[in-house]
């Protein structure tokens, strides 16, 4: 029978040695109850309706390992196997479409499933018990922690790859003849693309040694007096370098906006569509582009 | 550092070759639209290649070129303005209203030619 006294948690901090030993026994507990606990924690993660993204089978046989990188990384106390683990994890599921709160919420209901086993064990002897969850706390928490850190970090890198892929792919200038490029703009312009976009046409009219280039915004869907006025940059830019600049593809929508904000719009030389844009380029530059038999018949 | 004035035909080329101080710049000024009136020129480019950095005061000073230059009966063209330059000078509010610009010594030329080439026409 244990006194009162003996069921006030323990407020001394147990010494590094005394945790060490602790988390012996408390591992070969979680060794022991392996198969048990495992299928207890799995239950209760279809039970919450976490990672619904994955089949049965899928959450048991990732449980299972889950839970032995948790034993593990509780026995030796580093880190980074773990960490390796969870990077290649939310690797795998990512793409499935695990949300941030599934992962938190299944590390924490292993967290809520050992802690319970643990009651269960030691209800007897309550000192006992409260050392071993001093023991078994701070890791399993930065055990948690290391996971959804994991799981962020990993999620963050891909949005960033994404946004990179996304960049690069939305900034082609195109050469369609000699001295003339077009740079067709689709989608959201925001300050920094409107930066990149600038100098990437800079560049190309350097290199290209452009004279005219056509700006399409025919896939820009909306405008605001901050892209409007980036975009007047951009041609003010060109002319800098000798290059003229055709913006076309402005919808009613966006030359609506735009009069109802007064952008000043007046240097910026703009035609209907790409087509127009194009004849008129190509105008500017010298051509005249005749169909074949007026060509016979004119010379 | 003096700028060199080149003549070429009708044309005057000055070639900035590095930085310039603003008495540099001013002294150019004079020195352009001095020779404009000597060797009757009906031509000025300013090439510019050689700049990393151009500043409020060197944006004015070409701009006040070329209307002195335009008052004395030439054209003026700013050619070779590197494109770093260029966006920072759009992003500063410096964008040359009312000047000519070229990408290079040669656009330069040819833009003067076909500016010539109008006045031959309309005369």
């Amino acid at each position: 029978m244990s006194t009162p006294k003996d069921r006030t948690p323990s407020t001394q901090p147990p010494t590094a040695e005394e945790t060490a030993g602790l988390l012996r026994e408390l591992v070969s507990h979680l060794r022991q109850n392996r198969t048990q606990l495992r299928e207890e924690w799995a239950r209760r993660i279809t039970r919450a309706q976490l990672l619904t993204a994955m089949t049965e089978e899928e959450i048991f046989a990732e449980a299972t390992s889950v839970y032995d990188n948790y034993v593990e990384a509780l026995e030796t106390g580093t880190f980074e196997a773990l960490q390796a683990y969870a990077r290649n994890l939310s690797e795998r599921i990512i793409p499935r479409g695990v949300e941030t709160h599934e992962v938190v919420g299944i590390v924490l209901l292993l967290r809520d499933v050992l802690a319970r086993s643990l009651f269960a064990k030691y209800h007897e002897d309550f000192t006992k018990l409260n050392r071993i969850l001093d023991a078994y706390e701070p890791a399993a928490n930065r055990i948690a922690n290391t996971v959804a850190v994991g799981f962020v970090q990993e999620r963050e890198r891909v949005i960033r790859q994404q946004q990179e892929a996304i960049r690069e792919l939305s900034t082609p200038v195109l050469q369609v003849r000699e001295r003339l490029l077009i740079l067709p703009i689709i989608g959201v312009i925001d300050p920094q693309r409107a930066r990149q976009l600038t100098e990437q046409l800079l560049r190309a009219i350097r290199t290209n040694r452009a004279k005219v280039v056509v700006i399409d915004i025919t896939g820009v869907a909306a405008m605001d007096a901050n892209v409007a006025n980036n975009l007047v940059q951009t041609v003010e830019a060109a002319r800098l370098l000798g290059a003229t600049v055709i913006v076309t593809g402005l919808s009613p929508e966006i030359a609506q906006t735009l009069v109802t904000i007064g952008v000043d719009l007046s240097e910026m030389a703009t035609v209907g569509d790409l087509q127009g844009g194009i004849e008129e380029a190509e105008r500017l530059i010298g051509y005249k582009v005749l169909p074949l038999s007026e060509t016979s018949a004119a010379s | 550092m003096e700028v060199p004035i080149l003549k070429q035909g009708t044309y005057l080329i000055a070639s900035i070759q590095s930085a310039l101080t603003d008495a540099d710049l001013s002294q150019l000024r004079e020195a352009l639209v001095a020779r404009v009136g000597k060797f009757r020129a009906r031509g000025v480019i300013v090439d510019v290649t050689a700049l990393d950095v151009m500043d409020s005061f060197a944006v004015r000073t070409l701009r006040d070129i070329t209307h002195m230059a335009r008052l004395r009966g030439a054209e003026t063209v700013i050619v070779g303005i590197q494109p770093e330059v260029a966006f920072a000078m759009v992003q500063l509010g410096l964008t040359l209203k009312g000047v000519s610009t070229a990408l290079d010594l040669e656009e330069g030329l040819a833009f003067l030619d076909a500016k010539a080439r109008e006045r031959i026409d309309r005369a």
